[in-house]
């Protein structure tokens, strides 16, 4: 299963980002190979509008299962993110990459 | 002659001045006052007139036609707005981001995106003998104020002559919405009030108005309260202070009953033959 998180840094111990649209990077990890990919999301911060539905649509082709995330998308990246069939938890803003994760395998974390 | 009244901060007096100022302008000649403020329109709530001509206003955005779409993406590619988006087999369009550029719609290879109208909001013509009054109110859920106010603009100029004082009830802050409103005056009243906050977005304001080199000046509204920073600010910039209305309860009064100020407060009244006084001097300026 690959799961997405939205944060503010490239690693494991990398804090989240609680903005969705405007995160700074995106890691990706899997759990069945146990592999860690990140990607800088950071050229949105020049986008004036529309930076949820963009990085919505870096997800959409990335095809992961779950998104962790901070605040939740807004109304139209959420759209997307619907098409994209995957589940959205949400709250885990001000922890960890490792913590989020640790979290949502608790069960911890609220779904959006 | 165009007049805008602007404001950095919003709650300064700029619907209370634009209604006063048109009704007693009006009383000698002929007055258009437009509600630009199309998010929230209020000048409404102040001017007792007859409704003459109501109009829906729509804006153009893309339609997806999946029939003849060979998902090329070119659309995604040419929108700045990212108001396009291809989403695997399918391109979503959403319509609170698009600014009706037609770029995707205009080279689609296809001719798949056409554009169509949508309802961004309605426009509203009021008359009162010598006081005309538009007012244009945006949809709930729209987004972009600035296609109303342009379209609310292009109406006024196509239903009133050059002759007719046209004064604009501007959007508070300083954004597109601002910009598209007084960007066409031939001078701009900024309203603030004396405190801290006031004098922070006015300097925004006045920014903002050299930036589009106009000709501007300040009305100090709720004279009396804070401080005198306003007024230091204003001569050491070389701002024009055109008029101070006073603070008053009789004031907050009458306007929580949406009646007018000029005819029951005198002090209003030589505040507003103050400013009309400038506003002549630069008319018989320009005429010269």
């Amino acid at each position: 299963m690959k799961i997405a998180f939205t944060t503010k840094g490239a690693k494991w111990d990398a804090q989240m980002d609680t903005r969705f649209g405007r995160a700074q990077f995106i890691l990706l990890y899997d759990d069945s190979t146990d592999s860690f990919t990140s990607i800088d999301n950071s050229a949105v911060e020049n986008v004036a509008h529309g930076a949820g539905p963009q990085t919505a649509q870096k997800l959409f082709d990335l095809k992961p299962n779950v998104l962790i995330t901070g605040n939740g998308p807004g109304g139209n990246a959420a759209t997307v993110l619907t098409k994209a069939g995957l589940k959205i938890y949400i709250g885990a803003g001000d922890m960890t990459v490792r913590q989020a994760y640790e979290a949502y395998k608790q069960g911890e974390l609220k779904a959006f | 002659m165009k007049i805008a009244i602007a404001s950095g901060k919003g709650g300064t007096g700029k619907t209370t001045l634009s209604t006063n100022l048109a009704a007693y302008l009006a009383e000698k000649q002929e007055v258009v006052l437009v509600d630009l403020d199309v998010e929230e329109p209020n000048s409404g709530l102040f001017i007792k007139a007859e409704l003459l001509r109501e109009e829906e206003k729509y804006k153009m955005i893309p339609q997806w036609n999946p029939d003849t779409c060979i998902l090329c993406g070119n659309c995604q590619e040419v929108c700045n707005f990212h108001a396009v988006l291809k989403l695997g087999e399918q391109i979503m369009v959403f319509p609170e981001l698009c600014h009706s550029c037609y770029a995707c719609s205009e080279l689609c290879p296809t001719n798949s995106l056409p554009m169509v109208p949508q309802k961004m909001g309605e426009l509203k013509h009021f008359n009162s003998g010598t006081l005309s009054f538009i007012e244009s109110r945006l949809e709930i859920g729209q987004e972009q104020a600035v296609p109303l106010i342009r379209q609310t603009n292009k109406y006024v100029e196509e239903c009133f002559s050059e002759q007719v004082i046209k004064l604009f009830d501007s959007p508070p802050g300083t954004s597109c919405p601002v910009i598209e409103a007084t960007k066409d005056a031939d001078f701009i009243i900024l309203v603030t009030e004396p405190t801290p906050f006031g004098l922070h977005d006015l300097t925004l304001a006045v920014e903002t108005m050299r930036e589009l080199k106009k000709n501007f000046g300040v009305v100090i509204n709720r004279h009396g309260i804070g401080n005198d920073e306003v007024e230091k600010y204003c001569s050491a910039e070389n701002i024009p202070l055109l008029a101070r209305i006073p603070n008053d309860r009789q004031i907050a009064e009458l306007y929580s009953r949406g009646e007018l100020l000029y005819k029951k407060i005198p002090g209003v009244k030589e505040q507003l033959d103050l400013l009309i006084h400038h506003i002549e001097g630069l008319e018989s300026a320009g005429e010269r």
